[in-house]
């Protein structure tokens, strides 16, 4: 019933496997990171042959579970050269659950300059040659849907994976068709590229999920977690009504909004570009601007609401916070519209809105942008889709724009940059920047809800105490719920409802017969981050690479004055399962 | 003796008029000079419970957190993102 989807892009064979006895009981993350440390050799070049890319839908895939239709994207990153797992929403992931697909690997290249589409139904699969090659992901789509059609589910790369920029990233369209949820961070749709691999269309049709082993008790597990996220108050109302924009007033007030490159850590003009005021100019405009929309099929959180033009036509979705940040107070802009503009055109030329949002600002600081102004920004960007010489540093992301314009303050881990919470003011969330394996990833251990938001219990942002703990306790929980394919934003619920982790565990033990508990999860997490870890070191990524850049200790940060003041040492007892 | 107020998302819509680019100053009572957070949001007409996150002059605070003269008092409900 399961099955692997091996493609090799060199010969063209697309072969259904059985799954090897040493993947079984994994998904998602779990299954991304333990093919790429077994399969992909550590020290290959990321874009060159050695290198595989892995989609990998999660346990729960396809099942009447709410939020468990997400997808992992896995490989050896070129962007933080270590191992990447890219997680994204869209329906691509419950349709590949749905035709029993546990992972799609795709191996080798392509000839240089030929673009192929791969093509998946119930019981075949094939490479032809792509005619939508040269466009971008929204162009790119439309013109598949006329020949596939609108059942179909499609993964696309636009012009930045073609050119194979280290930010590129992969699109899954969403419910209507838009390619505007996206595998975003590490570069993965430049590994795309490098593969000569312009696109996957998905026909679910006639697909049939594992079965359930135990149907009525899957059902009844089912239930109790969609209660526990429709009781949650963020969960169930808060995500869909403001979306994650509603973060930026939250850290401005804190002091943690970092702007104009990680200068200061509040914007004077935060509320322009809140949640507030991007679902009071949704509801104003009305027209085709949505509040609460669901990115996937089985989504009852709905945070992704689609974002309306003056006159009320489609714009953009609504950017998430991280994208409202990097391209609003960080790049010191406060025009909103403007900044859905960025959004949009980071979807459709198939780029990370934080890698790139987080260069443009440093751009601003090395002069090679001037500091706030948004015409300008935006001939940068579409630079992105022409191909101009600084269209592709900045779709490189930060840390090659920071090399280029000889910036001092890099916000970068591994190579990636970091989101939009200043680790001087949420310190938490700065050990996970520092030491995840994915190079820094506000997502990888989400320390802001302790921090911040008085979600799962409560610990000082200003102070130590406490932070590594947390920090190491997320990180863990984080690459179980990765795997199962649930939305993270389950965590929320499950952080602050017990029953809602026992919901998930009766549910994995429904689908496949299992007796796992609560404990398992934990030993699960701990070993998908173990086999990344280890991935890493084979790479040459050593714990010395587990640090901030040094301006973070040496300049504090407005209006706290604090610094991130933990030392190598401190840092390195995250991991404290993993012998040296 | 005056607070400056922030609030956010749905309590906005709980404090008539409130404006979201300057929040409110709200004012202490004659010979008042502090106030638990819980008291400011109870004469401002905010339920203590459909409060979460306080903030007083940028640090995290509770509802039992005192408010002194001239402090900025920020209220949050549940709400995440990421």
């Amino acid at each position: 019933m399961f099955r692997f989807l091996r493609v090799n892009m060199a010969t063209k064979a697309c072969v259904f496997e059985d799954i090897p006895e040493e993947y079984a009981g994994l998904g998602g993350r779990a299954l991304t990171s333990t093919i790429v440390a077994r399969e992909v050799n550590p020290i290959c070049t990321p874009l060159g042959p050695h290198n595989k890319l892995v989609f990998a839908p999660g346990l729960l895939g396809a099942t009447n579970s709410p939020n468990s239709n997400r997808i992992s994207v896995g490989c050896k990153s070129p962007l933080t050269e270590g191992i990447k797992e890219s997680n994204s929403g869209g329906q691509p992931g419950g349709h590949l659950a749905k035709l029993g697909i546990l992972a799609i690997i795709v191996e080798d290249m392509a000839t240089e300059g030929e673009w192929w589409q791969l093509e998946i139904s119930k019981d075949s699969a094939r490479l032809v040659p792509s005619p939508v090659a040269g466009l971008n992901n929204f162009d790119a789509v439309a013109r598949l849907v006329e020949v596939y059609g609108k059942d179909c589910s499609y993964v696309t790369i636009g012009r930045a994976g073609e050119f194979k920029l280290t930010a590129a990233s992969i699109a899954f369209t969403d419910r209507e068709l838009r390619p505007q949820r996206h595998a975003g961070r590490g570069g993965v749709g430049a590994v795309m590229g490098s593969k000569g691999l312009k696109a996957i269309i998905i026909n679910p049709e006639g697909g049939k999920n594992h079965p359930l082993v135990d149907e009525e008790g899957f059902k009844a597990a089912s239930k109790r977690f969609a209660k526990a996220l429709t009781s949650h108050p963020i969960t169930g109302k808060g995500l869909a009504e403001y979306g994650t924009a509603v973060l930026v007033n939250i850290l401005h007030e804190a002091g943690g909004l970092p702007t104009r490159n990680f200068t200061c850590g509040q914007f004077e003009h935060h509320e322009a570009v809140s949640g507030e005021r991007m679902n009071k100019l949704t509801k104003e405009r009305g027209g085709e601007g949505s509040v609460a929309h669901g990115c996937m099929s089985g989504c009852i959180i709905r945070c992704s609401g689609i974002f309306p033009d003056a006159q009320g036509k489609f714009k953009s979705k609504w950017p998430e916070y991280e994208t409202l940040w990097c391209f609003g107070p960080h790049s010191n802009i406060d025009d909103l519209d403007l900044i859905c503009t960025f959004d949009h055109m980071c979807d459709d030329f198939g780029v990370d809105t934080i890698d790139v949002g987080v260069a443009i600002g440093v751009a601003m600081a090395g002069g090679g942008i001037p500091l706030g102004d948004g015409k300008a920004v935006l001939e940068a960007m579409q630079g992105i889709s022409d191909g101009t010489p600084l269209g592709r540093i900045i779709g490189c992301g930060t840390a090659t724009t920071g090399r280029v314009f000889g910036v001092r303050r890099v916000p970068c881990v591994k190579g990636q940059s970091l989101p939009a919470y200043d680790p001087r003011a949420v310190k938490g969330v700065g050990v996970t920047y520092a030491t995840t394996p994915m190079g820094a990833d506000h997502t990888a251990g989400y320390a802001v809800t302790a921090n911040i938001l008085n979600c799962g219990g409560k610990v000082d942002p200003l102070k130590k105490e406490g932070q590594i703990e947390l920090s190491r306790n997320l990180q863990i929980a984080t690459a179980s719920v990765d795997s199962v394919g649930l939305c993270l934003f389950t965590a929320f619920a499950i952080l602050d409802i017990p029953d809602a982790l026992v919901a998930i565990v009766d549910m994995l033990n429904a689908k496949f017969g299992w007796k796992l508990t609560g404990d398992d999860v934990v030993t699960l997490g701990q070993r998908i981050l173990s086999t990344e870890i280890d991935f890493n070191r084979r790479a040459g990524i050593t714990e010395a690479a587990d640090h901030l850049p040094d301006f973070f200790s040496d300049e504090p940060v407005a209006p706290h004055n604090t610094t991130f003041d933990f030392t190598p040492e401190e840092l390195q007892t995250t991991f404290n399962w993993i012998k040296k | 003796m005056s607070i400056q107020i922030r609030l956010s998302t749905t309590l906005r819509d709980l404090v008539p008029g409130y404006d979201p680019e300057n929040g409110l100053v709200f004012e202490l009572k004659e010979g008042e000079s502090s106030l638990a957070a819980r008291d400011v949001a109870r004469r401002m007409g905010i339920p203590p419970e459909e409060i979460t996150i306080v903030m007083i002059n940028s640090r995290q605070s509770d509802l039992d957190g005192t408010v002194n003269d001239g402090d900025r008092v920020a209220f949050f409900p549940p709400v995440g993102g990421g």
